[in-house]
């Protein structure tokens, strides 16, 4: 098969279940009358309008600015604490216990706690993300530092890699397959209460607007928000997908490598 | 250059002391390379992780040219029998080498000249930017070693490195490490279960006895210098030299300390 | 001997949070208002527990939940077998499912709040859209990772699609989807709570919208405190569940024909 003919097969098996379900909503919306469900002619129609507007710099960015600072905070703050707890037997013992339960906390009860403590504001929406963020990270960075291989720290032991560069070769190398399974985790959370604490209490953001709309009864608006955080939550995820895809190169063909049966 | 003095190392339990060593006592002069064998569990690696400065004995000292040593100095390099995970996965054969190197602080490029002389020596020229994985474990265990030769270490240390590897490859890098201690004249500590490797190896092999250990007889060989897998091997005096270790270690995994009515050789 | 002492160091460090949690705001590092003692936390949720309105809130929580988790382990497993099973059908849905999958559900809360108000449907519509994923992308690699040869050799004795996916398929499946409940058991919590505060759905998350809104500050964390002890069971019952499961798993698979 030529090359081109195999880029048009990719194309169609890639765009194609997803075409059809759009050219379905399409027509089977064409001439709705339903309120609630607008052809989707309309929607993306106001789609333009609402969003491309003024309305990208007071509302969207705010939110995605919150969500990067929450979530970076709330990765920085899980492996500082993460490193020394997986790396102390003891300390793990004896904090474990505490960090599972509150991890087992629905993140966005803190919502409420939260507006009680900092108000409505950026701060209540930060610290949400911070609070809700940080559990995965740190859990997983625990289990990564404890999995460590002992022959490896022995061998870094051996040839003097201690202090800085063994945090740096060692320690976050080695537990990083397992840190990136928690920042994956912790980025849904971000995004559920990024959404959440605006549509809970808020002056702007995306949650906010679109629960307005709801409440207006600006229909098309609303569906268009939705899409809209749809098309945010399929972004971050190819961001995501695309760090990972760099930092864990090599986690990835070693895992590949093995599946098919390794070197001798 | 490396002196071990009454080393004496217990374990303690939850209710049980065991003495893995009670007493070793030995020296090995510069440029020396010394086998060390003995039944399985009599040791060895508890002796080697002591002399490595990752284990501290519970009596006993070990000096390095003079210097006691209390963790891993500077002048000694590790070749452990788990090959496949004393190397870093996600750095390049050539970044595993280079490391140790960075953390001595040197140059750049003295430290490119020390990678590649020491993948050259060890037959490896062409793997510079392969990762671990991607290689054999034979070659693995090579990269282990030219890890180990670019530190410049004034000892080396083996833990029974081919142990995990098949027959052959074990032939191969026996006459790989001979080749690499005469170009280097590094001292090498070479421990194994393997009698036959060790006289092989060996100018000079330590007899091990079973738990609590202590060292049944210091053996010279007095093999040829130029030793090749075929003809050194199917010397008589090799087999001679290989019949009293084995005699020997027969002896120890009887749970005798010092050697009986072995004729001398 | 070191569990115990594993588990005495746990207990340890669950004693030294209450501790915390006392002293905190007895000594004002921390207003009383924003953060009551622990004691006063515990006598209100003693308190609590004698209403019955609490635990019907909490009935309705697990409600939701439970009905919630079990149509999306359902499905998922249902349309994970099916879509794993054939090459074509994968092909075809991988982009779709990779694209709805990191859709956050929250995004549906003012469709589900528009289309059924407070009613049930609309907590399960955002419990289900989120636990489905979990469990459908698990079973999915679980039917990717059956043995080939295995699937040959089924075929070739002249199995059934049934009876193939009853002895090679599931027994291969059947630790992924494990997981893949645990998970979903985990997102069906959050997100049934989630609808309870921002929709307004009976249950636990609207009670603890209540009590904020009416400065019942003791009250809100006592019913916080629930929802993580919740959380915690929710946790505990899905690996205990996934244990008997794989345990009896394991010992029929090694008379499974291979």
């Amino acid at each position: 098969m030529t090359v081109a003919a195999r880029l048009a097969r990719r194309a169609l098996v890639t765009l194609g279940l997803p075409l059809v379900l759009v050219a379905v909503w399409w027509v089977a919306s064409a001439n709705s009358e339903s309120f609630y469900l607008p052809p989707l002619r309309r929607i993306l129609e106001t789609f333009a309008d609402v969003w491309l507007s003024a309305r990208l710099a007071d509302d969207v960015l705010p939110s995605l600015l919150r969500l990067a600072v929450g979530y970076l905070a709330a990765v920085a703050l899980g492996v500082a604490v993460g490193v020394p707890v997986g790396a102390s037997r003891a300390l793990r013992d004896v904090v474990e216990p505490v960090l599972e339960f509150f991890r087992a906390i629905p993140p966005t009860v803190m919502v409420p706690i939260l507006i009680l403590v900092a108000g409505i504001g950026d701060t209540m929406k930060v610290l949400v993300i911070v609070f809700g963020c940080i559990w995965p990270v740190l859990l997983n960075t625990v289990e990564g530092v404890r999995a460590i291989d002992p022959v490896l720290d022995e061998t870094a032991r051996c040839y003097g890699i201690r202090g800085a560069a063994r945090l740096r070769h060692l320690v976050l190398r080695g537990a990083s397959p397992q840190i990136v399974t928690g920042m994956r985790q912790s980025l849904s959370i971000g995004i559920i209460l990024m959404v959440i604490s605006e549509m809970f209490a808020s002056s702007n953001g995306l949650g906010f607007t679109i629960i307005q709309f709801q409440r207006g009864f600006a229909i098309p608006e609303m569906w268009s928000g939705i899409i809209l955080l749809g098309l945010v939550g399929v972004l971050l995820s190819l961001v995501f997908r695309a760090m990972e895809g760099r930092v864990l190169a090599w986690y990835h063909s070693l895992r590949r490598s093995h599946r098919d049966g390794g070197a001798a | 250059m490396l002196d071990v003095r009454g080393i004496h190392k217990v374990y303690e339990g939850r209710g049980r002391t065991v003495e893995a060593i009670r007493e070793l006592t030995f020296t090995i002069g510069g440029g020396e390379l010394v086998c060390l064998v003995g039944p399985s569990g009599c040791g060895k690696t508890t002796l080697l992780k002591c002399v490595a400065g990752l284990l501290a004995p519970t009596a006993g000292e070990v000096r390095l040219q003079g210097q006691v040593v209390t963790a891993p100095p500077p002048g000694m390099a590790v070749v452990f029998q788990e090959y496949g995970r004393s190397l870093f996965p996600w750095m390049t054969i050539r970044g595993n080498v280079e490391l140790p190197l960075k953390q001595k602080r040197i140059a750049s490029g003295r430290r490119e000249e020390l990678v590649d002389q020491a993948l050259a020596a060890v037959g490896l020229d062409d793997v510079h930017a392969a990762y671990p994985w991607q290689l054999s474990g034979g070659m693995q265990q090579r990269v282990a070693i030219a890890r180990a030769i670019a530190y410049e270490p004034q000892v080396l240390l083996m833990d029974e490195p081919f142990a995990a590897v098949d027959a052959q490859t074990r032939a191969d890098l026996e006459d790989l490490l001979r080749g690499v201690w005469r170009r280097f004249g590094v001292t090498i500590l070479f421990v194994t279960h393997d009698i036959d490797e060790a006289v092989y190896l060996g100018q000079r092999v330590l007899v091990l006895s079973s738990s609590p250990t202590v060292i049944m007889e210091d053996l010279a060989i007095d093999l040829p210098a130029e030793r090749d897998q075929l003809n050194t091997r199917s010397a008589p005096r090799f087999a001679e030299l290989r019949a009293h270790v084995y005699g020997l270690v027969q002896q120890a995994k009887q749970g005798h300390q010092a050697p009986a009515r072995i004729p001398r050789v | 001997m070191r569990l115990r002492s594993g588990l005495g160091r746990g207990v340890a460090g669950l004693a030294a949070l209450c501790l915390l949690l006392e002293l905190v705001p007895r000594v004002g590092l921390v207003s009383p208002r924003y953060l009551p003692p622990f004691s006063q936390i515990v006598g209100e949720l003693a308190d609590q527990a004698g209403q019955a309105s609490f635990w019907t809130a909490l009935l309705d929580t697990l409600r939701g939940w439970a009905l919630g988790l079990l149509i999306a382990v359902v499905a998922g497993t249902v349309l994970g077998i099916l879509i794993g099973s054939a090459a074509p059908l994968r092909a075809a849905t991988g982009s779709t499912i990779e694209f709805l999958r990191p859709i956050p559900s929250v995004a549906l809360v003012p469709l589900a709040v528009l289309l059924f108000g407070t009613d049930i449907r609309s907590k399960l519509l955002l419990v289900v859209y989120a636990s489905f994923w979990q469990v459908l992308i698990q079973v999915l690699y679980g039917v990717q990772d059956v043995d080939p040869v295995a699937r040959e050799t089924a075929r070739s004795y002249g199995l059934g699609a049934w009876a193939q996916v009853r002895h090679v398929t599931w027994p291969t499946t059947l630790p992924y989807l494990m997981t893949g409940v645990r998970l979903a058991a985990t997102v069906a919590l959050v997100l049934a709570i989630t609808a309870e505060l921002v929709i307004g759905n009976p249950g636990l998350g609207r009670e603890i919208a209540v009590a904020q809104s009416s400065g019942a500050v003791a009250a809100m964390y006592a019913l916080v405190l629930v929802a993580g002890l919740v959380g915690v069971a929710v946790n505990v019952l899905a690996r205990v569940v996934e244990r008997r499961v794989l345990f009896w798993h394991t010992s029929v698979r090694g008379e499974a024909p291979a």
